[in-house]
């Protein structure tokens, strides 16, 4: 099948109205690594055969690192302004493929007057699979395969969602092994609260090494990520501790296409 | 009679003062904005049942929780015990209540399992501060006062539920002997074990038993207001703290009003605000702070579980939770006691922000929020992180330069990192 991606005014421009958005994010946009993964979402979409679009160059960051960064004038210059414009769309259903972009276009829009039915792209690959749609077949098997998933603070504590990537990973038939510090208490990659864009202040370690120690120590082969900060700092970790040859980092999207051969 | 007129006395005396000492906690508190939440009522209600009666929380590690709860529940049981030695106190009788009967007996022994139990736990406690090294309670901020407070709390509850037992055990000879007065109540499952250990002779356990009655009831009253002077303020304030909870996903920060009316007015010149916007936007000091984020510092006691759990501390950074708690406090009592010196108006030039908080500390958050989900009573340090950085970005424009960078890519190409708006679609042809 021929990888297109409809965006929003091309849908619109042709009188259609897709069922669903795909708010890609600044990562996803732009990062390399997360590139791949805004793609295999966008694969597994068009698997299904889901109506979808994305905003393209229409798209603008959520305002999530500066609202955390304490500046909230140009959060919510940014959050009006993209409001504006999913209203515009007439936007209903949104996923994110970014715990961040989740949490602040969810939690923060709605008082701005953007509401809309918000989900991470963890929650739709659960429910495709509830529903069917997605039947992990055709494609590379992860049968007994160790893997640990790494809870992104944005979706687990912040928004109490922990079930649905592990559901996900689940239906693989792998070994899943839980970190010492998971779900409500799992520790924080690192990147959060705007850390992504600056330095770490003076301590003895940095927080991902921290994570990736505890990630190793359930000697995984895959440690699973659903976020793309998150897998900037586990990457960087798994090459600091050189283990880049025995443990990958995917996300699940990642995980889910390649298990149904996209 | 004389007896009477002063226990009469030190009880009026002691709630006098404590009523006089609170009055002035309230007085710290309502320095900061007004606005505790008022929605949702019946939700609040539960989750102040939940977490604060339940002690919910606490179970996430079980030994300190068991240990705790025997405490609590005999902190709250052996009140009714109070009670009677309140009676007993203001009317020169004794143990009044055993004229209920079998029920007497049954609560008596009750009180007493409590408070063996209470003092287990206490001496638990006191040996884990103390003697195993824990990291939990030995930050920077634990030295001195803090250390010594947690110390003197669990000192004078062993010290209380010793005379209590020892009172009992005397209380229980005295009856077998026939003693005039003592008559016939209560079973003591535990102070029988200390009756030997007393003398027979009437009179000395008469002495004993007196001297342990007054110690534990002026303990009581010198415990109570000890409380505005120490970090044992939640058993009070973990009430209230929790009936205030944010209830709403701990991922949502609140949207600054004043700042949704000048934005709206700069995109829509033909915006008129709804109100004026505030003197200052973030926190400076604790006057910029919510009343609510102010109980929350009162309510703090030091348990230190959001520093373990805080990314940074973990990693040897110099932010911890705790600490953000306790310098709130420390600086609305300092403010408070500069109204009380100097009148409302004056400044001391100091303020919450680098005379207490550093920078450093504040941008070391990754706002993940663990802390707020270890809090036992829902306390909120990430909520004044936020506040003292908004204050740092919109009042002084000061933060590290990396993120003024990361703010100068949104503003200019709606991307944290400097990439082109029309490169933003590219992914699709890589």
């Amino acid at each position: 099948m021929e990888f297109k991606v409809p965006t929003m005014a091309e849908l619109v421009a042709a009188g259609e109205t897709p069922e669903i958005l795909f708010w890609v994010g600044c990562a996803g946009s732009y990062d390399d690594r997360a590139k791949r993964i805004t793609r295999d979402i966008c694969k597994i979409l068009q698997h299904v055969g889901m109506k979808y679009a994305v905003l393209g160059t229409e798209e603008s960051c959520t305002g999530d690192p500066a609202k955390r960064a304490g500046n909230e004038f140009l959060f919510q210059m940014q959050a009006m302004t993209n409001i504006e414009l999913l209203n515009a769309y007439e936007v209903k259903k949104i996923v994110t493929a970014c715990p961040h972009c989740f949490n602040t276009i969810k939690n923060e829009y709605p008082g701005l007057g953007g509401t809309y039915e918000v989900i991470h792209h963890t929650q739709l690959i659960q429910s495709l699979i509830d529903e069917g749609k997605l039947r992990t077949e055709g494609g590379e098997s992860f049968k007994g395969k160790k893997i640990t998933f790494h809870d992104p603070c944005y979706l687990g504590r912040a928004n109490d969602v922990y079930e649905a990537p592990r559901k996900a990973l689940e239906v693989l038939d792998a070994q899943l092994v839980e970190m010492k510090r998971c779900k409500s208490n799992g520790l924080c990659c690192g990147a959060g609260g705007a850390q992504m864009f600056k330095e770490p202040e003076k301590g003895f370690k940095d927080i991902n090494i921290e994570r990736i120690e505890e990630a190793i120590a359930t000697e995984p082969q895959i440690i699973a990520a659903g976020c793309p900060f998150c897998m900037t700092m586990l990457s960087d970790g798994v090459k600091m501790k050189e283990q880049e040859q025995n443990i990958q980092v995917l996300d699940i999207a990642e995980i889910t296409a390649k298990a149904n051969g996209l | 009679m004389i007896a009477q007129i002063l226990f009469i006395l030190l009880c009026l005396g002691s709630i006098a003062l404590f009523a006089f000492n609170f009055k002035k906690v309230v007085r710290n508190i309502k320095i900061g904005k007004p606005g505790f939440p008022t929605d949702r009522s019946p939700e609040r209600w539960m989750t102040m049942l939940k977490v604060a009666f339940g002690q919910s929380k606490m179970a996430a590690r079980p030994i300190p929780f068991l240990l705790h709860l025997a405490v609590y529940l005999g902190f709250v049981i052996i009140n009714i015990e109070v009670l009677e030695i309140m009676i007993d106190g203001i009317f020169g009788t004794h143990r009044v209540f055993s004229s209920i009967g079998p029920l007497y007996n049954f609560l008596i022994g009750s009180f007493e399992i409590l408070a063996f139990l209470v003092f287990v736990s206490c001496l638990i406690f006191f040996i884990r501060r103390n003697v195993l090294n824990i990291k939990r309670f030995n930050g920077i901020e634990m030295k001195a006062w803090p250390k010594s407070d947690a110390n003197y709390i669990l000192i004078t509850e062993m010290l209380l539920m010793s005379a209590f037992l020892i009172m009992n055990a005397a209380d229980a000879k005295l009856q077998a002997l026939g003693a005039n007065h003592y008559i016939s109540a209560g079973s003591f499952p535990i102070s029988q074990y200390i009756q030997n250990l007393l003398p027979a002779n009437e009179s000395t356990l008469i002495m004993i038993e007196r001297f342990c009655w007054w110690f534990h009831i002026i303990g009581i009253f010198a415990f109570l207001n000890y409380l505005p002077y120490s970090k044992h303020f939640h058993i009070l304030f973990a009430f209230p703290n929790t009936y205030f909870s944010k209830l709403y996903p701990k991922g949502k920060f609140n949207n600054m009003t004043a700042v949704t009316n000048e934005v709206k007015a700069m995109l829509d010149p033909s915006y008129i605000p709804l109100d004026l916007a505030p003197s200052k936007f973030g926190a400076k000091d604790v006057q910029d702070l919510t009343q609510l984020q102010l109980l929350n510092a009162y309510t703090c006691t030091e348990c230190g579980r959001c520093t373990s759990v805080c990314p940074a501390n973990i990693t040897g950074k110099l932010l911890s939770p705790r600490k953000i708690m306790m310098d709130t406090r420390d600086r609305m009592e300092e403010v408070g006691k500069n109204i009380d010196k100097h009148g409302i108006d004056y400044q001391d030039g100091k303020a919450l922000l680098d005379d207490y908080i550093t920078r450093e500390e504040i941008w070391a958050c990754t706002t993940c929020n663990a802390c707020t989900q270890a809090c036992p009573v829902n306390i909120d340090p990430l909520g004044i992180i936020m506040d003292l950085r908004r204050y740092a970005v919109m009042e002084e424009s000061v933060a590290p330069a990396s993120l003024n960078a990361m703010q100068g890519n949104i503003e200019n190409n709606g991307a944290p990192w400097k990439y082109s708006p029309s490169d933003r679609f590219n992914w699709v042809q890589d």
